[in-house]
């Protein structure tokens, strides 16, 4: 069966004017490609800076992509025009990390649900009213609460509602980015179990994005580790957890913290920052940065293609 | 809400009284004197001074003239004017009124929705050419005195061009029997010029603040989240941001309220438009005290008026203030 989403050296460049000059273009992402099955949820980690969240909305093309393809359900995504965009929209959608500022402060929480149906017709007018509820209570709140403004909820509520008011259009996919960060971790682990739930009762795909391994582990059936704008690894999560092969996914899964005391592990510090994205180094990204023993002069010479090492996708010179 | 209302309406009563009593001893301690002014250079002997003096009521000492006018102002009786006796300055100000209303809420009108819908236009364009162009052309608008830009309109649309006529409200020679399609023509013949002038010079300030306020807005997820369900870009902008960008320009709304009735005094003495500002000058320059304290109580009414509707606004408009 072919993928549901399915990403192709996408690009992205942000220019920046300068006042006198055209600056260097940002390589936000440098050529990242990557699938997403039915029913799948792929994770994507990174720190900050590493395109990350541009992925996610580059493919919903809430920014234009500089290059790349990006076909769902068998239509580029980056080749459409704008009618058939919007017709598409229905079945990609996108919650937020910052539940803050992702709800309407001027729109009653039923209403913002009931927006996306509206739009698309999805219902008889008459309906709406109750598959607002019904999908209120689908993410755990009291369909009573439909009348009030998103100032009268805590942070984990309003990420509730963002999940119902993605789910209005009954999507196939949709693009988590970050959804759980800016929660406390008791209720990071309500909304992940959440996500969880609906994506076995609706057949949701998912692309998780996060900086936190331990939190995209525990929803991801496969996990892509981003590297400013390059993915260096992409596994199954097992894989990637079990048996890291590409430096930065080691040094990434050190600072996981460990809930058994008895075992033993080394935490890798990584020292400096990462290149800057607009004057990336020739070879390898991470070099700067690489604790490896057998690292070399071809790493900071030769850029490393992605290959197959113990079965999962990596690209550095010296894995396996 | 009542009880909001009632706390907020008494807020504005002490304050227009507090802003009655500073103008009324303020306008005394300013150098002038009415009768001076009425007198001019006439030789005139001390005893008719005296009387007029005390017809005017002048002679009082200054806390009893001020309690004889608040007790009749309570009354709603504003006194004569000096200037124009026997002119009562109630009936001055009202037949002023409408000549006021007209010009300033046209400006309001203009100001806004113009203003409201290029800065919007500006902030969904940012960076662009129109962006960029706009700006710099609704800050040259607001760097031009007013008095200046309607010299300027008079002379070319007016004296060069003989386009517009350069003042009054209607045509003098203009049958008063006309059928009302042509007095309405006329009379916004003689509205435009004043209007534009005073809109050009004041839009700057709405439109760059609409373009920030959008600006703030459209950079919040909740917008994208609207794109990505598949609103139109026009929904996008008006249906959702631009609904949480509109307070700081309801704000500037309250603030400019008062034009309503003050109008501008340079602009109405230019185009010799027969408002209130062109009566505030003659109560100037004629130190007419009742006069003058009555049209700046019109103003500081609708300045406290403003405060109050911008309040309102809020309240009606953002469910953050509502429900606390």
């Amino acid at each position: 069966m072919t993928p549901l989403l399915e990403v192709t050296d996408l690009v992205k460049h942000y220019l920046s004017r300068g006042l006198f000059r055209a600056g260097l273009p940002t390589r936000a992402v440098d050529g990242v490609s990557f699938e997403v099955g039915r029913g799948e949820t792929l994770g994507l980690v990174g720190e900050s800076g590493s395109g990350k969240s541009t992925i996610g909305r580059t493919i919903l093309r809430l920014d234009e992509p500089t290059g790349g393809r990006a076909v769902f359900d068998g239509v580029n995504v980056f080749e459409t025009d704008r009618e058939t965009l919007r017709a598409m929209r229905r079945k990609m959608q996108i919650i937020f990390q910052d539940p803050f500022s992702s709800l309407n402060p001027r729109m009653a929480i039923g209403s913002a649900v009931a927006e996306g149906m509206e739009i698309h017709r999805l219902a008889p007018k008459a309906e709406i009213p109750e598959r607002v509820a019904g999908l209120l209570r689908e993410v755990g709140l009291d369909p009573s609460l439909a009348t009030r403004y998103p100032h009268e909820f805590s942070g984990g509520q309003r990420q509730r509602v963002g999940i119902a008011r993605a789910l209005a259009v009954s999507p196939t996919f949709i693009v988590c980015d970050e959804p759980v960060s800016a929660l406390d971790v008791s209720v990071q682990a309500q909304v992940i179990n959440l996500l969880r739930d609906l994506q076995e009762h609706r057949g949701l795909s998912y692309l998780f994005i996060a900086h936190d391994l331990a939190v995209v582990r525990q929803i991801s059936h496969r996990i892509a580790v981003l590297y400013l704008g390059r993915i260096v690894e992409l596994g199954t999560t097992d894989q990637i957890i079990e048996s890291p092969q590409h430096p930065y996914t080691q040094a990434l899964l050190s600072a996981v913290p460990e809930p058994d005391p008895r075992r033993q592990r080394t935490r890798i510090v990584l020292r400096g920052d990462p290149p800057s994205p607009s004057a990336p180094p020739p070879g390898c990204a991470f070099a700067g940065r690489c604790f490896h023993s057998s690292k070399n002069a071809r790493c900071t010479s030769e850029r490393p293609e992605q290959r197959t090492v113990a079965g999962r996708q990596v690209a550095c010179h010296h894995a396996g | 809400m009542i009880g909001w209302l009632i706390r907020r309406g008494l807020q504005a009563v002490l304050t227009f009284a507090a802003a009655i009593v500073i103008l009324f001893f303020l306008m005394r301690v300013t150098p002038g004197d009415p009768l001076m002014r009425m007198t001019e250079d006439r030789q005139i002997s001390v005893a008719e001074m005296a009387r007029l003096k005390h017809r005017f009521g002048l002679d009082q000492p200054l806390a009893l003239q001020f309690i004889t006018f608040t007790s009749a102002a309570i009354r709603g009786d504003l006194g004569v004017s000096i200037y124009r006796y026997p002119d009562r300055v109630l009936d001055l100000i009202v037949a002023r009124l409408p000549a006021s209303l007209l010009l300033g809420g046209t400006v309001l009108l203009l100001n806004f929705t113009i203003g409201v819908w290029l800065g919007v236009l500006q902030a969904a364009r940012r960076g662009q050419f129109i962006d960029r162009w706009l700006t710099r052309l609704s800050l040259s608008g607001y760097a031009m005195p007013s008095f200046w830009l309607a010299l300027v309109l008079v002379y070319f649309l007016s004296t060069r061009w003989r386009l517009l006529p350069s003042a009054q409200m209607t045509d003098p020679l203009l049958d008063p029997s006309a059928p009302f399609a042509v007095r309405t023509f006329d009379l916004l013949r003689h509205l435009l010029m004043p209007a534009f002038t005073l809109a050009i010079v004041t839009i700057a300030a709405t439109m760059q603040y609409q373009r920030t306020a959008m600006l703030e807005v459209l950079r919040l997820d909740f917008v994208l989240a609207a794109r990505a369900r598949g609103l139109t870009e026009s929904q996008v902008r008006w249906r959702h941001a631009w609904r949480n960008a509109l307070f700081p320009v309801l704000t500037l709304f309250g603030l400019w309220l008062p034009i309503l009735v003050s109008g501008s005094v340079f602009v109405e003495r230019i185009f010799n438009w027969p408002g209130l500002g062109s009566l505030a000058w003659e109560a100037i320059n004629g130190r007419d005290y009742p006069l003058l304290l009555g049209t700046s109580m019109i103003v500081t009414l609708l300045v406290i008026l403003g405060g109050v509707c911008t309040d309102l606004g809020y309240w009606l408009l953002d469910p953050r203030v509502r429900r606390p």
